[in-house]
């Protein structure tokens, strides 16, 4: 994993909200990087700016009052906040593609599901609308929809939410991303639901060799899928490492405090 | 399901909260029928917390609201301290409601924003104590509310702030002050956590825990996260499609449950641990990820 270059990587990036109070520097000098075929997870508590971060590397954030006074988010090597909007809009999507917390805001209401996946061939791949529409059911295939074909023609209030959620994945993975930022993207399911979706990116991600950054604040969801870890606090990365490091050494009193308050099924020894 | 897990109990505790085959049934579009709760009998002695677990649609947030008295009972009756709710006239009601208080779990949408947080901790007290009425007794109202605040842990002094001027966890703490301003026996926890972060979760949780020690509260405990009602809860019930599957001491039903739905929900809950369960997930390529990729 070392001696392959990073799909995607952070370098000191800065991001300040230039607020009528003043400026909120929420992200102070953050670095980090994503290989392909692994899970990098962000933790980190309300505030702690890795949202904020992961916004960055798709230049998210609305601006203003967002501004980027320093760093680089390189994918391949090549610096996405020096982009134009035009060759931006290349990358969002295509290269590199998001899954969000709730998928009710994050779906067009008035859009049949098929179509706001199928959208993304469209945009990115001049796919003809037939084509597009049948790789939309393929790809909701993929992500275990039952009844694709039905589903493909049905608007998201018909669907629950781990459905919902599914349909998110297939419109970000249609594209085949070889980064997928995925940011809370369990938080809003029930534990049952939310298995099937963890377990679900970790057969896609083995399955097309994607980089995958899941922004989380659940320590028991990174144990169980992630490679390697980056805990931030305050806009700063506080501790980094492998999943076994950080769970089993860890070496900020930062960290030991999220590990001790994070509540547990089996008591602790 | 039936009390003979309470009865175990060698404190010789009351039973404050009685539900005796609690249906409710909702009536949709055309000739639809969802059944809500189905069938549901459980006692909740004073001074315990019974956690009710399940998943979105399992029920739990309208039995809590048929043994709040906010919704009737198609089948079943609710007793709280005695009194089925069902038979109680008006006032009656309004009289026993002092008793029973909820939190909610989204202290953002369970709050007039355009409400000083006084008079937002106030308006149980101003509700049930005529005496707490008009503008002689606002000193005496401002005086109890700090100490309400107090006791969940807010300074006094900022009873005159907004709604909008705490973070999550303060605004957890006002709800709960609100919660205890009637001096209720027994307080209904609606996710009350489930919003915060871990931190704040785990402040909050021994906030509760202190202040049922305090005043001899009973709680029910509505959550999704068994984790949480690990630390929390006396006894479980875990829902189902509207039912009650397993019903217990904490201890026996997370660590030897019977049912083979807690066992899947169990079975489901991540751990935070680096090698206990993650074998499942070794398919991927990227386990020997060093440190100095980051």
């Amino acid at each position: 994993m070392t001696t392959q270059a990073p799909v995607l990587e952070i370098r000191d990036l800065h991001v300040d909200f230039r607020l009528a109070g003043g400026p909120v520097h929420a992200v102070r000098g953050v670095s980090l990087t994503a290989h392909a075929g692994e899970t990098l997870a962000v933790v980190g508590e309300s505030g702690s700016g890795k949202s904020a971060t992961m916004l960055a590397a798709l230049r998210l954030n609305p601006e203003p009052p967002c501004a980027y006074p320093g760093g680089e988010v390189l994918l391949d090597g090549r610096d996405l906040l020096a982009l134009p909007e035009k060759r931006l809009r290349e990358v969002r999507g295509n290269d590199v593609a998001m899954v969000f917390q709730d998928p009710m805001t994050s779906l067009d209401p008035l859009q049949r599901v098929g179509n706001q996946v199928a959208e993304v061939l469209r945009t990115h791949r001049g796919a003809s609308r037939a084509g597009a529409r049948q790789e939309a059911v393929r790809a909701l295939d993929e992500v275990g929809i039952p009844d694709p074909e039905l589903r493909a023609r049905q608007y998201p209030h018909e669907l629950s939410g781990g459905l919902r959620q599914r349909v998110m994945i297939a419109t970000a993975l249609v594209g085949r991303p070889r980064v997928l930022i995925a940011d809370e993207p369990t938080t809003a399911l029930d534990v049952t639901v939310q298995r099937q979706i963890l377990d679900l990116l970790a057969e896609l991600r083995a399955r097309h060799g994607m980089a995958v950054v899941l922004v989380t604040h659940d320590l028991g969801v990174v144990a169980e899928t992630a490679d390697r870890v980056v805990v931030m606090n305050a806009g700063r990365v506080v501790e980094h490492g492998t999943v076994a490091e950080v769970f089993e050494t860890p070496r900020q009193q930062y960290t030991r405090d999220l590990l001790a308050a994070t509540p547990r099924l089996e008591p602790t020894s | 399901m039936t009390t003979a897990d309470t009865s175990r109990r060698t404190t010789t505790r009351t039973t404050l909260l009685e539900l005796d085959g609690l249906a409710r049934e909702f009536t949709g579009p055309g000739t639809t029928r969802t059944i809500a709760v189905d069938d549901v009998t459980l006692t909740v002695e004073d001074g315990e917390t019974l956690a009710l677990v399940g998943e979105s649609g399992s029920g739990k947030t309208t039995l809590t609201r048929l043994l709040l008295g906010l919704l009737d009972p198609t089948a079943g009756t609710v007793r709280f301290e005695g009194h089925d709710l069902a038979r109680l006239s008006p006032a009656e009601m309004r009289a026993l409601r002092a008793g029973m208080q909820v939190v909610l779990q989204d202290p953002y949408s369970s709050m007039n924003p355009r409400m000083k947080v006084t008079d937002i901790v106030a308006e149980p007290l101003v509700t049930h104590d005529v005496t707490y009425r008009g503008r002689r007794a606002r000193a005496r109202l401002r005086e109890r509310v700090g100490e309400l605040l107090e006791s969940v842990g807010l300074p006094a002094r900022l009873q005159d702030r907004y709604p909008h001027e705490f973070s999550g966890g303060q605004r957890q703490r006002v709800s709960i002050a609100r919660a205890l301003a009637s001096s209720p026996r027994l307080v209904v926890l609606d996710e009350p956590t489930s919003a915060l972060d871990v931190s704040v979760q785990s402040q909050v949780l021994d906030l509760l825990v202190e202040l049922q020690r305090q005043h001899g509260l009973t709680y029910v405990f509505v959550s999704h996260n068994l984790a949480v009602v690990r630390q929390i809860a006396d006894r479980v019930a875990v829902l189902r499609r509207g039912r009650v599957v397993e019903c217990g001491e904490t201890a026996t039903v997370l660590g030897a449950p019977r049912h083979p739905y807690t066992r899947e929900l169990l079975a489901a809950v991540p751990r935070p641990d680096a090698y206990r369960t993650r074998t499942r997930t070794g398919t991927g390529t990227g386990t020997g990820g060093g440190t100095t990729g980051v």
